[in-house]
């Protein structure tokens, strides 16, 4: 009995840390650090409208994000993070970014929605477009058209007049987006464009174009952050390693003090770092400055639930319950302190996320992951490892907790 | 005694000492925010920073006159192992070609291989983000209220939160006395404090709610006794946590970067404060409460049954 269950919770530590160690490296390259760790750009942008007497809608914050993610896949950048926030803003994360002036540049264009004759002159503009009034119709073979209102009926005549049987190409920027030709003469305000056999996507996508463009925004910086790569990879390469040392000897602190529950600690806390990062990977989520103080918090509330759970056996052990009694006991007991501890956490985090933004929301975010993750390790998988090694009957003497003899009342 | 532990130190009995050392800490800080206010850092005041780590050693008085060779007289600090970080703080929102200037002039004179961390903020944007923050704390902590407010009774809530808030406030109050600069990870330092310090109340609030429901208590005498001992109890778990987190939070202040070395001096901070309050704050306060309950009954005549803690 002693070696059968000594062995399974050989196996499963095995498998665990084989686990662990076999797919940490490829883990760890995975992690989309933040630009203040490895280096990159962030600026914030307060959109104002363009045209006096123009509104900032919630659509247009959407449409110019959209242009401005556009922009920046064209330049190649890996990774951006675009962001509206409020009513009024746009954050642009861009890690690993060099040439920084020439992006900032190019960000900062408003949105330029063009409509240009074969020869190159620009007929139309997108601010003489109705604002937000492109639509997606269909004509009577059911075919995708897009249907546009522009402000003044006179300038659609006229360079509808002028351009008959020819192309009225449409720009974003300096790219051609589709190059309708024009049939006859337009007048009133509306008018359609057909796009022969398209799909309905390429006539949507037409579509939030022309309204972007009717509504372009003009954007100023409010605040940048620029991180040298060097600068980034140097505080973080500092910071793990003190922070990994300053972890080690608390490990050993845990095994000197508490022994077998120590022992089981340990590898709980190693499966709990090794999960987070997991997790933390799976969401997609990237790791900041502030998010390692998350994490390093939610290193001490792990450390903090094996102690509770620790010191609570103790106390039963000396209360002169046997070992396996003292285990029930002081894990049931510890349970509700340590999930009371964890849920008023996770309560703080949400409030913290919902009404934070840019770092504290980071902050929060991995402070609900981590939480999660230390209830599920901290908890469950300490409490099966233990008792594992407490119905072994390899360990009953209380000192193997930590607890000396003499402290053992009778019961 | 009905408790099996040593009562060490009489949390209870002194607590109008801690209560007077923790008002005039809190008057002072006060006092301390109202007179010096923060040194806020650039993510909470208008200008730019520029950080520089350059690849040989530099000294002071020649990025002086760089500095000033362009027109700027604000003064740089110049630190890191070997002199090869400088850190300059302009008050102005710097443009784009203005800094790239900078940049070249130092890359001229001290290396190509110059690596640059450039902030720039706008005042309206810093103050605003304050104010969020302080939102925020405000909102987590009312949750938090009425969370303990369900799972335990209200004494223990309202005792929790004012001890959390004040551990917060310590933070930012010592900051303030000792002129440190306040920076953005600053926020994400007071927010650990929160969660630590909430953490270290429910675990002896925990303690108490299940003496009281095994040791019921009819005089003051009992009560104190009653927390005394949960105080005691726990003792073991509070110094063994904060202990842990302490090291490794050293660690980091120590060894870590230069930017998160203020981030981890606050959090040290609000560990150590997080741990005192819940000890000589939390317990008495609730210890307050719980003795007017009490007398309220006694006088009364009409007494209600115990009130049984809520499971």
């Amino acid at each position: 009995m002693v070696m059968k269950r000594l062995l399974a919770f050989s196996v499963v530590v095995v498998v665990l840390f084989g686990a662990i160690i076999w797919t940490s490296p490829s883990i760890l390259k995975e992690v989309k650090l933040g630009l203040d760790l490895k280096g990159g750009f962030e600026v914030l942008y307060e959109a104002s409208p363009y045209d006096e007497g123009g509104v900032v809608t919630p659509e247009s914050l959407k449409q110019t994000a959209k242009a401005l993610e556009k922009r920046i896949d064209e330049s190649g950048v890996a990774e951006p993070e675009i962001l509206p926030e409020g009513s009024n803003r746009i954050r642009v994360r861009l890690p690993g970014v060099e040439n920084e002036e020439e992006i900032r540049e190019m960000l900062a264009k408003p949105i330029n929605l063009t409509f240009r004759a074969p020869d190159g002159t620009i007929m139309l503009d997108g601010r003489d477009f109705k604002e937000n009034s492109a639509g997606v119709a269909y004509d009577n073979f059911n075919r995708p058209i897009v249907t546009i209102e522009l402000k003044d009926g006179n300038k659609l005549y006229d360079v509808t007049s002028a351009l008959v049987g020819q192309k009225l190409a449409i720009y974003l920027d300096e790219e051609m987006i589709s190059d309708p030709v024009v049939n006859y003469p337009i007048s009133g305000t509306s008018a359609q464009i057909s796009l022969g056999d398209a799909k309905v996507a390429e006539a949507e996508y037409l579509r939030d174009l022309i309204n972007m463009g009717s509504l372009p925004l003009k954007l100023t910086e409010k605040y940048t952050q620029s991180v040298g790569a060097k600068l980034g990879l140097d505080s973080m390469k500092d910071t793990v390693t003190a922070g990994v040392i300053g972890s080690v000897i608390v490990l050993v602190f845990m095994m000197l003090v508490f022994r077998i529950p120590g022992f089981v600690a340990s590898i709980s806390i190693i499966t709990y770092a090794w999960l987070l990062i997991l997790v933390h990977n799976w969401l997609n989520a990237t790791l900041t400055l502030p998010g390692i103080a998350a994490f390093v918090l939610g290193v001490g509330m792990s450390v903090d639930a094996n102690i509770i759970t620790a010191e609570r056996i103790k106390e039963e052990i000396r209360s002169g319950k046997s070992m396996i009694s003292s285990l029930k006991a002081g894990s049931k007991n510890s349970f509700r302190t340590i999930m009371d501890a964890n849920i008023t956490s996770i309560i703080a985090s949400i409030a913290l996320y919902v009404i934070g933004d840019g770092a504290i929301k980071g902050f929060a975010l991995t402070m609900i992951f981590s939480i999660i993750v230390s209830v599920i390790t901290n908890i469950y998988l300490s409490r099966f490892l233990l008792s594992m090694l407490v119905q072994s009957n390899a360990f009953m003497k209380p000192k193997f907790y930590g607890v000396k003899e003499e402290d053992v009342r009778a019961l | 005694m009905r408790f099996d532990t040593k009562i060490r130190y009489d949390f209870v009995k002194n607590r109008k000492k801690f209560f007077t050392f923790s008002i005039v800490l809190t008057i002072i800080g006060i006092l301390s925010l109202l007179i010096f206010q923060l040194n806020l850092g650039i993510d909470f005041k208008s200008g730019t920073t520029m950080d520089t780590v350059t690849e040989q050693p530099v000294k002071q008085q020649e990025v002086i006159s760089v500095l000033d060779e362009l027109g700027y007289s604000e003064v740089p600090t110049v630190g890191g192992t070997n002199n090869d970080r400088i850190s300059v703080r302009f008050g102005d929102e710097l443009t784009n070609e203005q800094t790239r200037e900078i940049q070249t002039a130092f890359k001229a004179s001290f290396g190509e291989g110059a690596s640059f961390e450039v902030n720039v903020v706008s005042a309206e944007l810093a103050r605003e983000l304050a104010v969020k923050t302080i939102w925020a704390i405000l909102a987590a902590s009312i949750l938090i209220m009425l969370y303990v407010m369900v799972r335990f009774e209200w004494r223990f809530a309202v005792s929790a939160n004012i001890a959390i808030l004040y551990d917060c406030f310590v933070v930012v109050a010592l900051f303030s006395i000792f002129r440190l600069e306040v920076d953005l990870p600053f926020i994400a330092a007071v927010l650990t404090t929160l969660g630590y310090s909430i953490n270290d109340k429910i675990v002896i609030f925990d303690r108490i709610r299940e003496n009281l429901r095994f040791n019921p208590t009819r005089n003051e005498k009992q009560l104190t006794e009653l927390v005394n001992a949960s105080i005691w109890q726990t003792m073991a778990r509070n110094l063994y946590t904060v202990l842990t987190v302490f090291i490794v939070t050293l660690f980091i202040f120590l060894f870590g970067s230069e930017s998160i070395r203020l981030f981890s001096l606050a959090m040290l901070i609000g560990l150590i404060s997080g741990a005192y309050s819940t000890l000589c704050i939390a317990s008495p306060l609730w210890f307050e409460f719980k003795k007017r309950e009490k007398k309220k009954k006694t006088t009364g005549g009409n007494a209600r049954p115990t009130d049984q803690p809520i499971v």
